[in-house]
């Protein structure tokens, strides 16, 4: 029973990991990154590591994907102000 | 299961590995890098595993009644988590300055630049 | 180089590397054995010292120069980005504008940050008994501090968040990890040995001797750098602007 719940997760993760890979567009790279992070929290808590799937929980889904969206919301800003400037 | 556990990290890491190296743009490759971190937590965590083991802390379990898993890798990838993140933050804000200084995130066209 | 070359280069590289990844996988011990020496034994030391959280430990005691190192790592990037994320000096700040944020919305986050904000202080607390510590629960604190931001607007989040406090309190909480530890060697042991404190009673808030402090340190540590850290990627994404040259 539990090893056919840790294939499933890192089945999970493998897929997820894969798709964050091949997504190309940051925004919707860092909504995948959250999806993977919560996976790869689910595999932790299946390995019996809480306390590495409770870092990942807070970590993975909140905090990485949220710097990747700031700093694409700077990029992107960046550039209309150019295009508008000119 | 035998040595699933460790292909799929393997597998997680070089699929990372080829995001950076085909990336278009620098805040996805950061993202990429970020998936290859992944990989070694998910290798660190099947090494410790051990079957019909409970999770190494003795709040609520009789020291000695379970058998448990390896906590030292625990607390290797646990504070390498959040480290990572850190320096993922430190990446990203290499990325924004790149894009004040040379207007553009295309590492391509930044190399061109430079030539 | 060529987008084809490169790709080509990639995967020759890429399949030679994966070659010797899975021949290194193949001659690993099987994975869920029952052979863990380091574990067993950090376990045993774990008990040893009354810390009911084995992980919290080895983190916090058996490997507490490790965790140093990774504070430090944490520490600098943390430097490195508000050095990088300053206000140059042809910037200037915009003030946003005060979004409309729809009632149950606001309504609702108002009602959870208390929630998740308590949360993260009970996990940095209860790091030493029952899986959490300073390193998750300072992450949940301080993102949960942001959510002021989704449920009232920027201005209401700069409120309670002077930049200035918080870093300060970043230097004072790392200052504070070493400080534990240099009280180690003044105690005539080693530094970051846990012999300060006596150990206490196994799994209630005050065992594990240092190990409380330290992971107290190490959340309010983590708590404050990425508040810190969420504070200049903010500042640039919603308010620094470039001055138009022409």
């Amino acid at each position: 029973m539990a090893d056919a719940l840790i294939a499933v997760a890192l089945l999970l993760v493998a897929v997820s990991a894969t798709v964050a890979v091949v997504t190309r567009d940051p925004v919707r790279q860092a909504l995948v990154l959250a999806v993977l992070g919560i996976v790869l929290a689910v595999l932790f808590t299946v390995l019996q590591a809480p306390d590495v799937g409770l870092s990942q929980l807070a970590v993975g889904s909140a905090l990485t994907p949220l710097l990747l969206l700031l700093t694409v919301r700077k990029v992107r800003r960046r550039a209309q102000d150019r295009d508008g400037g000119r | 299961m035998g040595v699933l556990p460790y292909l799929v990290a393997v597998w997680i890491f070089l699929a990372g590995c080829y995001g950076l190296a085909t990336s278009r743009n620098l805040i996805h490759a950061v993202g990429c890098l970020a998936v290859c971190q992944s990989a070694t937590y998910v290798l660190l965590l099947a090494v410790g595993y051990r079957d019909g083991a409970t999770a190494p802390v003795f709040s609520d379990v009789e020291p000695g009644s379970r058998p448990v898993v390896d906590p030292v890798v625990q607390a290797l990838a646990l504070t390498d988590v959040v480290v990572g993140a850190t320096v993922t933050a430190l990446l990203l804000a290499l990325v924004v300055q790149i894009s004040k200084r040379h207007g553009t995130v295309d590492p391509d066209e930044l190399s061109e630049l430079r030539g | 180089m060529s987008p084809r070359l490169r790709l080509w280069l990639v995967c020759a590289a890429g399949s030679g590397l994966a070659a010797l990844l899975v021949a290194a996988c193949l001659d690993l011990p099987g994975f869920g054995g029952d052979r863990h020496p380091y574990g067993d034994r950090a376990v045993d030391a774990s008990l040893a010292r009354r810390t009911a959280n084995t992980v919290a430990s080895v983190n916090f005691d058996q490997r507490a120069f490790d965790t140093l190192g990774e504070m430090s790592i944490l520490f600098a990037a943390v430097l490195g980005c508000v050095v990088l994320l300053r206000q140059t000096r042809d910037e200037h700040r915009a003030r946003p504008e005060p979004a409309h944020v729809d009632r149950p919305v606001r309504r609702y986050t108002l009602l959870v940050l208390p929630v998740a904000l308590l949360t993260g202080l009970y996990v940095i607390a209860h790091g030493q008994l029952s899986p959490g510590g300073g390193f998750q629960g300072g992450v949940v604190a301080a993102t949960s501090l942001h959510l002021l931001y989704v449920g009232a607007d920027y201005r209401a989040l700069e409120r309670v968040r002077p930049i200035g406090v918080y870093e300060v309190g970043d230097a004072l909480s790392a200052s504070a990890y070493v400080v534990t530890g240099c009280a180690g060697v003044l105690a005539g042991t080693a530094f970051l040995a846990n012999t300060l404190l006596p150990y206490g009673t196994f799994n209630t808030l005050s065992s594990g001797g240092t190990v409380p402090l330290l992971n107290a340190a190490i959340g309010m540590e983590v708590a404050c750098a990425v508040v810190v850290l969420l504070a200049r990627f903010l500042d640039q994404a919603v308010e620094i602007e470039e001055v138009r040259s022409l």
